[in-house]
């Protein structure tokens, strides 16, 4: 199993690309079916922030393991205008702007971090391992 | 999860061989161990397909596929649902939060209309949005005077209202200084000047009533003409005054005008809300305005701000743009 897969986002068809990548690396894991749609529908929401706000940018898809479990991760890199304020676009309250929908996203995955740099762009690193 | 597939299991394939109500009433039921143990939408048709899957002993693969596709679906319909749901919380908090700053700004900018027997005063002030950018100010004093300012924010909603508060403050200051129109216009534009955001102008009408000598003193601030009304002739005349805009620049000077008013005469003070009426010009709105403020002439000058009021509502079908401030005084 290939254990790092890079897409570069810059068209709706880069995100049916990279859905289809990372389903098939999260099957070939062993996610079931519902996790799967999961994975993917996460990747799209941070592609379609990628092609929304920052017009391009690569999504990193990769298999990940520890003594115990084993997961899935994927990273959403761009050079985008960045989020200032992290907090806000983290919470449940607040969808509007910036990073739409990551509350929602965060949901889908075990673990969301967001690194970004005003002017400099955005780094979503999230992680998904199976039960 | 096993315990959810278990459950639910039973309650379907009671339903399928009984197809009784009480069966789907338990399965209704099922809904509250899902909520209690924060089931989400694609899990439940997952739970359903395996059920499924089990009580016919295995599905056509046709059929496996489909419910892939809807549980798809779902992930997606569920996290856009919630987004949504998020969304309609934030509007109803910022619905509730809008409510009561529009309670303290009606206490704020409350004015009382003074009753007295040489003028009958009448007023209306209606905010378009809940918050109002017009704002109307009257003071009597001892030594018989009448003083009114009617104010219109440029702009509406929160930063007009905002924006009201202070010029009330800067009003209120002044009151006990019997000072000249003038010399009040001079001041506030001073105060807004240096205190509201660049961009953010008002308007102001201020005039100081004579009682005894009928004698109205007035000053404007880039405010609408006041229109005075002469009952010995039957015409209107527009009270002129040049001056700046409040907040425009730090030092202006505001000129300022007598007119001696007769038995009957009255004056209007309007804000631009009034003579803003859709499909008209604005020398045209002046000219209905005066037409309609001549035909209810007879009555009280509460009387005339309300039918003016509800005459131009009429004309835009009850759907005006701006605040709508009208006060009347008549002799």
């Amino acid at each position: 199993m290939k254990t790092i897969l890079e897409v570069s986002i810059h068209t709706e068809s880069d995100i049916i690309t990279a859905r289809q990548v990372a389903r098939e690396t999260a099957k070939s894991i062993g996610f079931d079916i519902v996790d799967q749609a999961r994975i993917v529908t996460a990747l799209g929401e941070v592609a379609k922030n990628i092609i929304m706000y920052a017009h391009l940018g690569f999504i990193t898809i990769r298999f990940i393991e520890n003594e115990v479990n084993k997961g899935i991760s994927i990273t959403a890199v761009d050079k985008g205008p960045g989020i200032l304020d992290i907090k806000s676009v983290l919470d449940e309250s607040n969808t509007k702007g910036l990073g739409a929908g990551l509350p929602g996203v965060r949901r889908l995955m075990d673990t969301l971090e967001i690194e970004s740099d005003v002017g400099k762009g955005t780094k979503v690193r999230m992680e998904k391992w199976l039960r | 999860m096993e315990q959810l597939l278990r459950d639910y299991k039973q309650f379907l394939s009671d339903y399928i061989t009984n197809l009784k109500e009480q069966n789907l009433y338990n399965g209704q039921n099922y809904v509250r161990q899902l909520i209690q143990k924060n089931v989400a939408p694609e899990d439940v048709i997952n739970i359903h397909r395996k059920a499924v899957d089990e009580i016919f002993d295995g599905l056509p693969e046709s059929l496996s596929h489909a419910y892939d596709f809807l549980i798809e679906v779902m992930v997606q319909y569920g996290l856009k649902t919630r987004e949504h749901q998020s969304l309609l919380v934030q509007k109803e908090e910022l619905r509730i939060e809008m409510d009561i700053a529009a309670r303290i700004q009606n206490i704020l900018l409350k004015t009382t209309i003074p009753k007295l027997e040489k003028l009958d005063i009448g007023m209306i002030s209606e905010p378009i949005r809940k918050m109002n950018g017009d704002y109307v100010h009257f003071i009597y004093d001892e030594r018989n005077d009448l003083s009114v300012a009617v104010a219109d924010v440029v702009g509406k909603g929160v930063p007009a209202a905002l924006c009201m508060s202070m010029v009330k403050n800067g009003l209120e200051t002044l009151e006990y200084g019997n000072y000249e129109p003038s010399y009040i216009l001079q001041v506030l534009n001073r105060i807004i000047e240096k205190s509201v955001d660049d961009g953010m102008f008002v308007s102001s009408f201020y005039g100081r009533y004579d009682l005894e000598k009928g004698i109205l003193t007035y000053s404007s601030a880039g405010h609408e003409p006041a229109l005075y009304f002469n009952s010995n002739d039957g015409s209107f005349y527009d009270l002129e005054s040049k001056g700046l805009l409040l907040g425009v620049m730090p030092e202006v000077k505001y000129p300022q005008f007598n007119i001696q008013l007769e038995e009957n005469d009255f004056i209007m003070i309007v804000t631009d809300g009034v003579t803003e009426i859709r499909n008209y010009e604005v020398a045209e709105s002046r000219k209905l305005l005066k037409e309609i403020a001549f035909t209810l002439r007879h009555l009280s000058a509460q009387e005339m701000c309300e039918k003016i009021y509800v005459e131009l509502q009429r004309l835009q079908d009850y759907n005006l743009n701006d605040d709508f401030t009208i006060v009347i005084l008549k002799k």
